[in-house]
């Protein structure tokens, strides 16, 4: 764990006792089992707003904290244990951060503060395909009159049915394949020409594929946008991490239980040698994971220049990490993990959906060795 | 003519009947259909499907292999893989399954009296009585002989009370072969094997759901049901040796099964390459373009390919008359992990589109890849958990002792 100032443990444990209380698992349960179509509880997001979550990143005089990502990322932990199905990712952490880095002085003001407030769900739209790859954005935006046009399609929108912002990583210039080129574009949910095709996904959160038919938007502040883009996702990958390190602590800790009280053989199962070990081997992962992502957060505060390398490191780690462990949850619970009724599903379709966004082991492996020359 | 020459002769001449027979009765409409007939839902209720039940039935060849006093086959095993060979051909499948054939059916054939086996096994044979498996409880798992359900010599009667978990198919079965508890102080010598019929009052069955959505198994809820003398298997309290007798039939059954979803596309069945192409694209080269994830399945590839020559050697090694060899100890372990492997990178090789649940945005194939990837969890927790398995290889097969 890493060392927390005053401000920082007040709201780790803030959020630790919210989600237990307001947001265990059965909220989550809950939220799958109504059917409800926007893939959250909206009152849970006022109140995760009202105690300031929603502006963590957000500077005091746009109506946030602004207390960086290493808090963000000890809320999004515990939000991770409990499988909280919220915007924190899409908006809080990943729209957000592409406004805080992108955007004019007057888009900041006319967007941060109401995300701060809870009153503005906003997403990033990029990938267009099955998997994610930045540098191969074709959606295509001309320019015309101010605005930017928009034709094409974006995948696996983050809360892309019900935000009420997306901001759109277009091609303006150059091929698929550059890495320049890019424009981010603010695009009201409501535009006309933009379809929202809502998804029902193993992981029952509120994805949506989304087509353009010259759609209306608005550039993010002037000029080159792939390098903003890139730093955007970094720190959406970081703050991504830390919630799959809080899902892969939950998971290990509930499977960690169950070997202390399950009964076979006339004994605990966890005095079996081979259990022992392997939990042994995810705990160890999972310290090691833990440095990664921590180390990740605290170089974005500190906007140090291996912010790049940190996040594929902390995606990959923990990626493989969530796999491992929601693997082995169901192992090692059993027939009864196999059942709907146990959490250990829950957490091991979460683990893929997590797995995949923003780019998986495999992207961020071959990517960390780019960056280091390998 | 050689003794060899003429085994050649009769099972040529056992290939033409086989087909003409095939021919005239597998109606074409179920044509490759037999997987989606004889899925996890229970046996198909379609006309067609009745009628080649029927016709299988009266002929005895879903169960082929078995003797014909009780309507089976009575073929040998070399007819019987004629059979098979002259079933693919055409696209037909044996619509007589279920655990009454494939675990039930050969240890009655063993171990029951004669007059149990001329009163249950017909039924299976025909494919009229659905039987489930009442083993497993939700305090007796991989330790399966610590199961309570008790059963209590009433005199005329046996009275029935606890529960069993696991229970496959109990919606639709008719009977449930069960391990009871008839003496409480002894652990494995206080087991018996006892036939219940599913319809007796005081048999409750509860579907349950499983993380891929579908409900397979059952929860089975026994109170005070009376089940007649009669339907006691082997001797009282010897139901231990008959049960674990049944697994073994259980297990061969099992980790075969290195297919998964995703690879079939209207019928037209697709290499992993071409799956992963598509998805995750090409380089210059024609390889799949993400080197990390081809090296995983090459791994994966390399594997499958041991896995099956293992099978092979295995049959080859038991045909040669060796007996059974240790090699047969690593097969469930095995393939189930390469098959729960398979699950894993056809997900990811699909990427977002892997992550469906249902509804439009996600194709057929897309779907079923993930329900299978979820389903496929359990390979290595049924029949012998993967921790079980390898205690197995290594006390049996290995000579390592127990922790002193």
């Amino acid at each position: 764990m890493a060392v927390l100032n005053e401000e920082q443990t007040m709201i780790r444990d803030g959020a630790k006792s919210w989600v237990s209380e307001k947001s265990p698992v059965t909220a989550f349960r809950k939220v799958r089992d109504s059917g409800n179509a926007d893939g959250f509880d909206r009152a849970a997001w006022k109140e995760m707003a009202e105690m300031g979550w929603a502006g963590i990143l957000i500077p005091e005089d746009l109506g946030g904290t602004g207390l960086g990502y290493l808090t963000l990322g000890l809320v999004l932990e515990e939000t991770g244990r409990t499988l909280t199905a919220s915007p924190l990712i899409s908006t809080a952490l990943t729209a957000t951060t592409a406004l805080l880095l992108g955007a004019s002085d007057a888009q900041k003001k006319k967007y941060l503060p109401q995300i701060a407030e809870g009153k503005l769900i906003a997403t990033l739209a990029v990938d267009e395909g099955p998997h994610h790859h930045p540098e191969k954005i074709a959606l295509a935006g001309t320019a015309s009159g101010g605005k930017v046009k928009l034709n094409g399609r974006k995948t696996w929108v983050l809360d892309g049915g019900t935000a009420d912002l997306i901001i759109v990583a277009a091609r303006t210039s150059g091929k698929p394949g550059d890495k320049s080129g890019i424009t981010l574009v603010a695009v009201d949910g409501k535009a006309s020409g933009l379809t929202r095709e809502k998804l029902k996904t193993v992981d029952s959160r509120g994805y949506a594929n989304l087509t353009f038919k010259d759609v209306e938007g608005e550039a993010l502040g002037s000029g080159e946008g792939y390098g903003i883009l890139d730093a955007t996702l970094d720190r959406a990958r970081a703050g991504l991490a830390a919630e799959m390190l809080g899902h892969a602590a939950q998971s290990f800790d509930v499977t960690l239980e169950y070997l202390k009280t399950r009964e076979q053989f006339g004994q605990k199962i966890g005095s079996f040698q081979a259990l022992q070990h392997r939990a042994a081997k995810m705990f160890t992962d999972l310290e090691l994971a833990r440095s990664c992502v921590e180390g990740a957060l605290a170089a974005i505060d500190k906007d140090a220049n291996d912010v790049a390398q940190l996040a594929s490191l902390a995606k990959a780690k923990v990626g493989d990490l969530v796999h491992l462990v929601s693997n082995e949850m169901v192992q090692m619970h059993g027939g009864i993990g196999m059942t709907d009724a146990h959490d250990a599903g829950l957490y091991l379709k979460r683990a893929r959906a997590q797995e995949a966004t923003f780019g998986g082991s495999s992207y961020h492996r071959d990517r960390y060795a780019t960056l280091l020359g390998y | 003519m050689s003794a060899a020459a003429n085994a050649d002769t009769d099972l040529e001449a056992f290939r033409l009947e086989a087909r003409k027979w095939l021919e005239a009765n597998f109606p074409p409409s179920l044509k490759g259909k037999g997987g989606m007939m004889m899925g996890e839902d229970g046996p198909s209720n379609t006309t067609d499907f009745a009628k080649w039940k029927k016709a299988m039935g009266d002929r005895g060849w879903g169960t082929p292999t078995w003797p014909k006093e009780y309507g089976a086959g009575g073929l040998s095993t070399a007819q019987a893989r004629v059979l098979q060979q002259e079933m693919g051909r055409i696209g037909a499948f044996n619509p007589i399954g279920g655990m009454g054939v494939m675990m039930f059916g050969p240890t009655l054939l063993e171990y029951g009296s004669p007059e149990q086996k001329a009163k249950h096994v017909p039924g299976i044979v025909k494919g009229d009585v659905w039987w489930c498996q009442g083993y497993s409880e939700p305090g007796a798992g991989s330790d399966l002989a610590s199961l309570r359900t008790q059963c209590i010599d009433k005199g005329d009667h046996f009275l029935v009370n606890g529960s069993k978990i696991w229970t496959s198919g109990a919606q639709f079965a008719d009977m449930c072969f069960a391990l009871v508890r008839t003496d409480n102080s002894k652990k494995h010598e206080g087991i018996s094997f006892l036939l219940i019929d599913m319809k007796s009052p005081g048999v409750e069955v509860r579907p349950i759901k499983l993380i891929s959505g579908n409900s397979p198994f059952c929860e089975t809820f026994f109170t005070d049901v009376k089940v007649p003398k009669e339907n006691l298997m082997g001797p009282l309290n010897g139901g231990w040796t008959i049960g674990k007798r049944l697994l073994q039939f259980e297990r061969a059954g099992l980790g075969g099964g290195v297919g998964g979803g995703g690879l079939n596309r209207g019928g037209e069945a697709r290499t992993l390459d071409v799956v992963a192409k598509e998805y995750v694209g090409a380089n210059d080269n024609g390889q799949v373009a993400d080197a990390d994830l081809r090296t995983r399945l090459t791994n994966h590839l390399m594997d499958q390919r041991a896995f099956m020559m293992t099978i092979f050697r295995a049959q080859a090694e038991a045909k040669g008359n060796q007996g059974p060899s240790a090699t047969t100890s690593i097969m469930k372990n095995a393939g189930s992990r390469i098959g729960q492997e398979r699950a894993e990178l056809l997900v990811e090789v699909m990427g977002h589109q892997g992550l469906g649940w249902e509804g439009e945005g996600f194709t057929r194939d897309e779907l079923d890849t993930i329900r299978g990837w979820l389903g496929g969890k359990a390979t290595t927790i049924y029949g012998g958990s993967q921790e079980i398995q390898n205690n197995i290889i290594a006390k049996r097969i290995l000579g390592l002792l127990d922790h002193q």
